[in-house]
């Protein structure tokens, strides 16, 4: 991929051929405040934080739609912009609920980060005072309409990441809101739940129920599908809290359904089998590893060409392959089927 | 007067304002008089688009003799149609009165609304029937079509409407020509051109008028716009509020299928082109380029950044030319006249006419067509007849919610681009509305930024939200709790929204009091 070469306050930059200024800035380590660009998604330009100055372009353009090109001249920082950036801010601030402690983005919200970066330190704009109504129809998660900012991101990811398109947004001017298909409660609607809107959803506006900050991340795989989605689980003590997906996956680059992103509970759940059981005299107990093994091994050789096998969605195609081959090889017989054929 | 000096036509007005008043019933009643007179073979009745000045309708008007009678009822129908009789006299209690003179006036020519006027554009405006295309063909209409395929190259074509400075008719003026070449020279073997019909401008109705009168005008200058760019697909974006104007574009452009002026190979030139009507859904903002590609495209109307545009990205991400309705229907005159003519009358660099809707406090209000760089009191006062009751003129609003208020001190400024875009406020499409000394400034921008805000398409933070915060001043000052530092917070927050906002409809939502400085 050919690279380009360009000037951020002064600074000569070398980026991608493709990313934005913004991508450009981000990736140099140069923070412009931003709350709608996304790098999973098409370049909206609704926040216009990110407005820059570029030499040769009338006005102040959003970074975040600007392609980055050789020989560009960037300024991300000056009197007008500083002025422009804290008036829309200030703006959304009038619009926003005042609970940040209380909130469960909180320290994790993009909004905190452009208004500490700006620098409000006043209400300069009454508060709105509508409320509109909390949509907590979800299980796993709950739309607050009061926090949202109209960033796009939950409507985009569902649209062009998960082909979805349950939410959009609805009405116009100050009344526009993200809604779903006549504003029917989100679970009543197309939502397959999979939580890409919370996990994009910048502020507060979309949050997982009892969400806690965790003391750990750990890198796994997902124990669900096939697919083997990469995941962070977030662990507080030894206790699973949340899962997040894993942005360097290859294979789901972040993305996850609701099995993966919210079916974590069974981890820690008392009825999970952690050791084998072998009933004995009509009881369940406990065995080890070996006893268990060399039962199923004798129980599976009594069996020979009296067999038939059942493969799930759940393995991977290597475990699949190996259960047919053992099934031929081993068990002597060609009945094997496979769960996603009935 | 009488029936040996000829045929007779009358022309009776039914463009939208006419039609609320009634005039498919006047038409009917004139048929059925002119029958019982037996002057049915030395009389033909027949509908057609708006006359233009609205404020007199319903309008009908007898051809060739070019009588005009304003105001006309049911009633009347019996006393027209004997007025055509050997022995009949014109119906003199229906003649327009001059606002100034008092004088009954017989004549379209001689009222100064229309005498004041340059029509080219809405030359057959009022004269032909709009849903028959033999009485377009009947006024020469598409020979320019003819022209272009038959004798001009796309290239020849283009160059002719260079040559007739043409200037985007939807208010931001940019050079047509150039806009094609862009949109010809972009790589891609599929483009389209749309129609941008999405007028919206409070009290703006040209479009809609040309619409509604001359249907075969867009046509014909969308056919030849897409000879010139190698576009196969067209499309008209249409307001759906406009129930007359689509039903008459559907029946005109069957019409022109008919006739071989649309679809495969046209008039044996090798060159397809099909055109769609499509109704808008009620926004605004819409008749923003971009929003309205989106629109078309199935998704919610709101506007995109550019670049890239249209003409390099645009529908489905081809190559997309949008014009507005008065822009098109230039083209034929363009192509059939010459583009040295086309540019004979005009401003160094507006050519051509302007188009007017205009409204408010003016005693003659209606559709105005004048060369670029007539002055706004020869519009306002000679045209307009000037403020009835006596008033005062105070300013004169133009571009709609995305223009400005000119005062009058202003109002020997010649109407062109540059010189409304320097005095502050713009030519937009045509949006023209007369304020008297009883209109508060402060009232009138308060109610195109609510316009603006509640039109707002939600999607970026300064027009949705900085629109709303400066409509809550305006509230409170003319409630008469303003405070001094409201000025400020107001010209700060017009700032910011101008600066940032993603498009133009934003973007020049406060620019309303510019020239009102002290206010």
């Amino acid at each position: 991929m050919s690279t380009i070469n360009l000037t951020i306050d002064g600074r000569a930059i070398e980026a991608r051929q493709g990313m934005t200024v913004l991508e450009a800035a981000l990736a140099a380590g140069i923070y412009i405040p931003n709350l709608c660009a996304d790098p999973d998604l098409r370049p909206f330009g609704a926040c216009r934080l990110c407005i820059v100055e570029v030499e040769g372009i009338r006005g102040l353009p959003a970074s975040c739609t600007v392609p980055a090109g050789d020989g560009m001249v960037v300024r991300t920082d000056s009197p007008l912009l500083e002025t422009t950036r804290r008036t829309l801010v200030s703006l959304l601030l009038a619009d926003h609920a005042d609970d940040c402690l209380a909130c469960a983005k909180n320290n994790r919200c993009s909004l905190q980060t452009a208004a500490a970066y700006v620098g409000v330190r006043e209400r300069r704009f009454p508060k709105a005072t509508r409320v509109l109504p909390v949509d907590d129809s979800n299980p796993f998660f709950t739309y607050d309409m009061n926090k949202c900012i109209l960033c796009g991101k939950c409507v985009r990811v569902c649209d062009e990441v998960q082909g979805v398109g349950a939410i959009s947004f609805v009405n116009r001017g100050y009344d526009t809101k993200i809604g779903t298909l006549m504003d029917r409660p989100i679970i009543s609607s197309l939502c397959e739940s999979c939580g890409q809107c919370e996990a994009k959803c910048p502020v507060g506006a979309i949050t997982a129920k009892n969400y806690q900050q965790p003391s750990r991340k750990v890198k796994t795989v997902c124990s669900y599908c096939g697919v083997g989605c990469g995941l962070l689980l977030h662990v507080r003590g030894s206790k699973v809290i949340a899962a997040e997906g894993d942005r360097e996956s290859p294979v789901n680059r972040g993305s996850l359904c609701v099995k993966g992103r919210f079916g974590y509970e069974y981890v820690n759940h008392r009825d999970r089998l952690t050791r084998p059981l072998i009933r004995r005299d009509g009881v369940l107990q406990e065995a080890s590893w070996d006893e268990a093994l060399e039962l199923v091994a004798t129980k599976l050789a009594e069996h020979r060409g009296k067999f038939a096998a059942l493969a799930s969605a759940k393995c991977t195609n290597e475990d699949n392959y190996v259960l047919q081959k053992f099934t031929r090889g081993v068990m002597a017989t060609n009945n094997v089927d496979h769960c996603a054929r009935i | 007067m009488g029936a040996e000096n000829g045929h007779r036509t009358l022309c009776v007005c039914e463009g939208t304002g006419c039609v609320s008043s009634k005039s498919p019933q006047i038409r009917q009643r004139l048929e059925e008089a002119v029958r019982s007179l037996g002057l049915e073979h030395a009389v033909t009745v027949k509908p057609t688009g708006c006359h233009g000045f609205c404020q007199q309708g319903p309008i009908v008007d007898v051809e060739p003799d070019g009588i005009f009678y304003s105001q006309v009822t049911v009633e009347d129908a019996e006393a027209i149609a004997a007025s055509l009789l050997p022995s009949g006299q014109p119906v003199e209690r229906l003649f327009y009165t001059d606002p100034v003179s008092g004088k009954a006036i017989p004549y379209a020519k001689d009222i100064r609304f229309y005498s004041g006027q340059q029509r080219r554009v809405l030359r057959h405006c009022g004269r032909i029937n709009p849903e028959d295309i033999e009485e377009y063909l009947s006024v020469g209409g598409y020979d320019a079509l003819k022209k272009a395929l038959v004798e001009m190259t796309p290239e020849q074509a283009l160059a002719e409407v260079r040559r007739s400075g043409l200037r985007g008719r939807g208010g931001a003026g940019f050079p047509t020509a150039q806009k094609w070449e862009f949109c010809r020279q972009a790589p891609g073997t599929e483009k389209f051109v749309i129609c941008n019909a999405d007028e919206g401008d409070p009290g703006a109705f040209m479009d809609r008028s040309i619409m509604e009168a001359v249907p075969h005008a867009v046509i014909e200058g969308m056919i030849i716009g897409a000879y010139c760019m190698g576009a196969r697909r067209g499309f008209v974006y249409i307001r759906a509020e406009y129930p007359l104007a689509v039903r008459r574009l559907r029946t005109a452009l069957r019409q022109a299928r008919e006739r071989g002026f649309l679809g495969r190979d046209i008039l044996g030139s090798s060159f397809d082109f099909e055109v769609e009507v499509m109704e808008g859904a009620g926004a605004f903002v819409c008749g923003e380029e971009t929003a309205l590609m989106a629109s078309i495209e199935g998704n919610r109307g709101m506007p995109r950044s550019r670049p890239p545009f249209p003409a390099q990205s645009g529908l489905w991400g081809k190559p997309t030319n949008i014009n507005n309705v008065k822009t098109w229907a230039s083209v034929p005159l363009i192509i059939g006249q010459g583009g040295d003519w086309f540019a004979g009358i005009g401003t160094e660099k507006s050519k051509g006419t302007a188009i007017f809707a205009l409204t408010g406090k003016v005693a003659n209000s209606g559709l105005v067509e004048v060369p670029m760089g007539t002055t706004l009191e020869e519009i306002v006062f000679g045209i307009g007849g000037g403020i009835p009751g006596g008033k005062r003129i105070k300013a004169v609003q133009t571009g709609g919610p995305s223009g400005g208020c000119l005062p009058a001190r202003l109002l020997n400024l010649p109407v062109d681009y540059e010189t409304l875009a320097q005095a502050g406020s713009i030519m937009g499409s045509g949006g023209m509305v007369v304020v008297d000394e009883d209109t508060c400034i402060v009232d009138l921008a308060k109610y195109f930024l609510s316009f603006t805000e509640k039109e707002s398409c939600g999607k970026c933070v300064p027009c949705r939200l900085g629109t709303h915060q400066m409509r809550g001043i305006l509230e409170r000052i003319t409630r008469g709790e303003g405070k001094l530092e409201d000025i400020d917070e107001l010209l700060a927050l017009g700032e910011t929204i101008k600066a940032a906002a993603l498009c133009a409809l934003g973007g020049t939502a406060p620019t309303l009091w510019r020239p009102f400085p002290t206010r």
